[in-house]
């Protein structure tokens, strides 16, 4: 296998010196990194990359747009990229968020992926700033070799370049990668680059050019396991009576090593850390505080296995699968549970009432793939708008749930490719009339009074024929 | 009504409700107490566990039930089920009794249509406990019809819980039996209705109620004879009447042509054994009413007489060779094994080891009786008593209901449940009759010392009564007595039904609980979580081979293909799993490759003391699968006689595969503290083969109590 990987490798480079030297003429802007920092935290199975970069504006023109560049690869498992400044002197630092967005550059070379940060300042001439970047990769390390028996341990491949992409020049810079564990099977060298226990240094090298890349190959144990909910459909329904049902349901598969061969329970009770080590064997869920009435069960039933743990600020359910789950092992399952409703609905100065809810999926450590979030607003709500503080799609449906005459709407938003970094809250506004709840509950009286009434009719007239 | 009330004391006394109103009153709310009684009763297992699906043949029913609901009916009718009986499949909407899935499926609709957002499986898990209410109100009336409403309500009561009934009514029970009594009783209660009346709409609606129970259960068979029975025995005690002849005319007519719609049933329904009598007792009633008519237009008696003597004669020669002919030309099928076994207790035993390998067709042992019963079984001769003093159509019927079921109940255990209508209703009217005559007796004395006469309900007999009264000074002290004593019977009767619904009747058997060493609860999940896991991880189009019990839960839960299941309409089939299971693995390789296996179950309780696992079977398997195929023989897998599984068992035992399977690896596990590894919990014996090796198959996955445990089939070695 070594053989294939270095050649490709050696045309990566080739590849992108050709890129460099098309780019080379149409210099973006002046902005130059003066040094560049990033840490790349492998230990579990969503690869946590810290950057922190030093621009400096070489040019005349004040500038407040700062670009990064992803290689296509990347880019596709790119989960979420956060920019931070710091403000302030010395210990009275603050770290202020800073907007990224997507951008679509026309000329950029070989399908590298954009994303602009704006400044808050616009960045004058001859000044530097210093911008803490975070971005989080899913599906990322691919497990080599791919399928393991119950006793051997995860072995996980990661790519990615010794110089950072991208489109500026870039004075000098350091990578440092974080394994889980010190077994590290093999790593590519470009010097100078050296292994101390779990810490691979990539550096510091000087005077890189723009679009300078260096494919590197990490070949090193992972035993964490990769859970990965393929699916994620949660609906939150709002009763004005004063509950939320929160309902969750997961295609939850283990994305490491496939398991491959037997099983054995022998062994996997009487020495678990030898065998399964990669098995994923229970979850964590991070629940709302005060949540009620929870559940955990499945297509086939209720599943025993889960301890429910509370106290004022959270709640955490653990839950375990009906099995460990192996590589390539899939478990579907549902969790609901209830929430009072005053803590999450709130009321608008314009007499209009929104959600405040949390985004994401509260498993921890766990990369979602597609996750659809559904509202289901009150029958008789009106006007519905979500603000979300990511792009979504977006549509609405109709429900019918308990005595529902004319359904219920249901905001729907769907988005792919989530981490535990999207638990952010977003909002549902709508209008409501108080009056409508208690439409339901005049339609089981009437029920009962109608019933009622015949009964008392049928008792007091003679239906029969004859005399 | 007409006039308006004068006064205010009026108005008050226009609501003071007269006695017969008072009485409907306390009927009514006594009946709903009832109705809700009997739901509530069922409803253990939900509380204790979830709800949830009960036992094996249920989940067949649910699967079904799915199907239908997201399929719709004409493909449901149509379905051919690839699932099952890989490689032969099974024509589901032909061989099965669709009833309770389209009542399900219906209850659904109607909820969905309210707008009760409920889910299948609680429409599923509910049914048969909303149709054990239905029954109550059933045997109300039937009571009521029979004797009064006061062995009506009796009736309803003893019904609503007793343990034979509930045994099959659970919350989550959902078998065909749910339904079937009631459709059973329901169309009991309308014949003799019709009896009663001679109306055509009564006859017409039992015909209608023996379509419902046609489409709901194989038991329709007992109706089908009863009824023809009754009649026959009615004719034979001259009490042939017009009333008789509409009833039974209607009802069979109509009856058989909606059965025959069903498509299970078919042709069976004019063509089989055991349909027959239906028939003939029908012919026998146009002979006996053109007699009739003959007697009508013959004043001679001794011309009548002769004419009787040749046209029965006659008649009964050509019954007899049209049977003979329709026998010989195999136009009338003979009975089947199932109906032989119901004759002849042993005949099942001999012939048909897999009819006798289920449980639930042993002969009923007197404990199951009692536990099932329990005063009851003192009523109900009483109740026949009282019934043969006032000996009418409907108490003749009730009486030949009662006779009839005990006797089935006798020979298998499942048949308790069809006796047990029967048994509370004879046994309220045992109840209700003592009852009423003790009161009788302590309100008439009083009378007797007022008035010197007796009038109202009690007639004769309470006039009877007080001419003893004279005699026996302490009669009234005694009536008392007798009337606690009664009370404190039934009242232990309440207790007895509760106790037994929560103890026995109420578990899942699909979750299984122990109490652990410090009391507290431990839930075995096992089935569920090896069915799941072959749901979720192994092909879909993968191939289970088990023994035929879990085939349906496989089916159902797995959502996986299986060789035989719980449907056991092909011997031979189920033989040769039994075949496979029983040879060595090199033998059972061979079975199990011409078969397309992929995986083989096994249920194994060593590990947690769990007795109804595979081993526990396994003498089954090996005298169906010698049944089929000689090879097995029985012997073998015995010593001097003796099944054993430690080192002194037979080497055939010990090698063959479900030995291997079930104990494989299993001689390195600690069960229990004190004894050597592979100490075998279920049947307390160290196992005798502690070194099982597999060839052809490996380990692919075991629960986490080892209760089930799944071996993949490795494909074969290369060869070159």
């Amino acid at each position: 296998m070594e053989a294939p990987i270095r050649a490709r490798e050696a045309l990566g480079f080739i590849l992108f010196s050709l890129l460099f030297s098309i780019c080379r003429s149409s210099s973006l802007n002046h902005l130059l990194i003066s040094n560049a920092e990033r840490r790349i935290d492998l230990s579990s199975h969503i690869v946590k990359v810290y950057l922190t970069l030093k621009v400096e504006n070489a040019g005349s023109t004040p500038t407040s747009e700062v670009l990064l560049s992803f290689p296509p690869t990347q880019a596709d498992h790119l989960a979420t990229v956060e920019a931070l400044v710091t403000k302030g002197k010395r210990k009275k630092t603050t770290l202020v968020r800073l907007d990224v967005k997507a951008t679509e550059l026309p000329d950029a070379p070989n399908d590298a992926k954009y994303f602009t940060i704006y400044l808050a300042n616009p960045l004058k001439s001859g000044e530097s700033t210093t911008i803490e970047v975070l971005y989080l990769l899913t599906h990322s390390q691919e497990p080599f070799p791919a399928e393991i028996a119950q006793s051997e341990s995860q072995l996980v491949y990661y790519r990615d370049s010794a110089l950072i992409l991208s489109p500026y020049h870039i004075k000098q810079q350091t990578t440092f990668i974080k394994t889980p564990s010190t077994k590290v099977e093999s790593f590519t060298r470009v010097e100078p680059s050296n292994r101390a226990g779990t810490e691979i240094k990539y550096g510091p090298y000087e005077d890189h050019p723009p679009y300078s890349f260096s494919p590197i190959l990490i070949h090193f144990e992972n035993n964490s396991p990769f859970a990965v909910v393929e699916e994620l459909v949660r609906e939150v329904e709002i009763s004005h009576w004063g509950n939320l049902q929160v309902t969750e349901q997961y295609t939850l598969v283990h994305a490491g090593a496939r398991h491959k061969g037997v099983f054995s329970r022998v062994d996997y009770q009487s020495r678990p850390t030898l065998n399964g080590a990669s098995s994923l064997r229970y979850l964590l869920a991070r629940l709302p505080p005060r949540v009620h009435s929870v559940y955990y069960r499945d297509e086939i039933g209720n599943i025993s296995s889960s301890h429910l743990r509370t106290d004022s600020r959270k709640s955490e359910l653990e839950i375990e699968p009906r099995y460990p789950l192996f590589g390539g092992w899939k478990a579907t399952f549902v969790i609901g549970y209830g929430l009072p409703l005053q803590d999450f609905l709130f009321e608008t100065s314009d007499d209009r009432r929104y959600l405040n809810f949390t985004f994401g999926c509260p498993l921890l450590e766990t990369v979602v793939d597609k996750l659809t979030v559904k509202v289901v607003l009150p029958e008789g709500s009106k006007d519905p708008s979500a603000v979300v503080p990511f792009p979504v799609e977006q549509h609405l449906e109709t429900k019918y749930s308990y005595l529902d005459v004319v359904g219920r709407t249901v905001v729907v938003m769907e988005k792919k490719n989530l981490v535990p970094a999207h638990n952010s809250h977003f909002q549902v506004y709508y209008t409501f009339k108080p009056i409508f709840m208690l439409a339901e509950p005049l339609m089981l009286a009437s029920a009962f009074f109608l019933f009622f009434v015949a009964c008392v009719a049928y008792l007091h007239i003679d239906l029969s024929i004859r005399k | 009504m007409a006039t308006m009330p004068a006064s205010a004391s009026d108005l008050l006394k226009s609501f003071k409700l007269k006695t017969k109103q008072q009485e409907l009153l306390i009927r009514v709310s006594i009946l709903c107490l009832v109705y809700i009684l009997a739901f509530i009763t069922r409803l253990f297992s939900v509380l204790r566990y979830e709800s949830m699906i009960h036992e094996f043949d249920p989940y067949f029913n649910y699967r079904t039930t799915l199907y239908l609901t997201e399929n719709g009916f004409y493909d449901f009718w149509n379905w051919f089920d690839y699932e099952s009986w890989y490689p032969l499949g099974r024509i589901v909407g032909g061989t099965l009794y669709p009833g309770l899935m389209v009542t399900a499926v219906l209850i659904y609709r109607i909820l969905r249509f309210l707008r009760f957002a409920v889910h299948i499986r609680e429409v599923c898990v509910l049914t048969a406990p909303f149709f054990a209410s239905n029954t109550t109100l059933v045997a109300y009336f039937f009571g009521k019809e029979i004797w009064d409403s006061g062995a009506g309500l009796v009736a309803a009561i003893l019904i609503a819980v007793c343990p034979g009934y509930i045994s099959r009514s659970v919350a989550g029970s959902y078998d065909n039996e749910g339904v079937a009594i009631f459709a059973l009783l329901f169309t009991f209660y309308v014949f003799v209705k019709a009896v009663n009346t001679g109306s055509l709409a009564w006859s017409l609606a039992s015909a209608f109620g023996y379509f419902y129970m046609v489409s709901a259960w194989g038991g329709y068979v007992f109706i089908i004879n009863l009824i023809p029975l009754y009649v026959l025995v009615l004719l034979i005690t001259g009490r042939y009447s017009m009333r008789l002849y509409v009833a039974y005319n209607c009802m069979y007519i109509l009856g058989m042509l909606l059965a025959m719609q069903i498509r299970f049933v078919g042709f069976q329904h004019v063509q089989s054994g055991e349909h027959m009598a239906a028939m003939g007792v029908f012919f026998l009633m146009q002979v006996f009413y053109f007699l009739d008519w003959v007697k009508h237009m013959l004043s001679d008696t001794k011309l009548f007489q002769a004419f009787l003597r040749i046209t029965v004669t006659s008649a009964v020669a050509v019954g007899g060779i049209a049977l003979g002919l329709g026998m010989v030309s195999g136009y009338i099928s003979p009975w089947t094994g199932r109906f032989y076994s119901l004759l002849d207790p042993t005949y099942a035993k001999d012939h048909i080891p897999i009819i006798a390998s289920v449980s639930e067709h042993q002969p009923t042992a007197w404990s199951s009786f009692m536990f099932d019963f329990h005063i009851l079984l003192f009523l109900f001769p009483a109740g026949l008593y009282f019934c043969f003093k006032r000996l009418s159509d409907a108490t003749i019927f009730i009486v030949m209901y009662g006779l009839t079921s005990m006797y089935f109940a006798g020979v298998m255990v499942r048949l308790i449940l069809v006796a047990t209508p029967a048994v509370c209703l004879i046994s309220a009217i045992a109840v209700s009759a003592t009852v009423k005559n003790l009161t009788v007796l302590l309100r008439s004395k009083n009378k007797v010392v007022q008035t010197g006469s007796t009038k109202g309900s009690g007639g004769s007999k309470s006039s009877s009564k007080a001419l003893l009264d004279q005699s026996q000074p302490f009669q009234k002290n005694g009536a008392i007595a007798l009337l606690f004593g009664a009370f404190y019977l039934l009242s232990r009767y309440a207790t007895h039904c509760t106790w037994v619904t929560s103890e026995a009747y109420s578990s899942p058997s699909i979750v299984l609980a122990a109490r652990g060493a410090h009391g507290n609860r431990v839930i075995f999940d096992d089935y569920r979580e090896a069915y799941f896991w072959l749901r979720q991880n192994t092909p879909q189009d993968a191939k289970v081979m088990s023994w035929w019990d879990y085939g349906y839960q496989i089916t159902a839960m797995g959502n996986r293909t299986v060789i035989v299941d719980n449907n056991t309409w092909n011997n031979t089939h189920i033989a040769t799993v039994g075949r496979a299971m029983s040879s060595y693995e090199d033998e059972a390789i061979e079975i199990i490759r011409s078969l397309d296996v992929d995986y083989v179950l096994v249920v194994f309780g060593g590990v947690t003391g769990y007795s109804s696992d595979d081993i526990n079977k396994f003498l089954w398997m090996v005298r169906i699968g010698g049944g089929v195929f000689p090879v097995i023989k029985e012997p073998d897998y015995l010593v001097n006689g003796e099944y054993r599984v430690d080192k002194g068992a037979a080497p055939k035992m010990l090698n063959c595969l479900m030995y291997k399977l079930c104990y494989y690896r299993f001689g390195e596990m600690m069960t229990e503290y004190g004894k050597p590894p592979g100490y075998d919990r279920a049947r307390g014996v160290e196992i005798g083969n502690k070194d099982v090796k597999l060839e052809h198959l490996e380990e692919a996955f075991t629960t986490s109590n080892w209760i089930v445990r799944i071996y993949r089939v490795k494909p074969p070695n290369n060869r070159w």
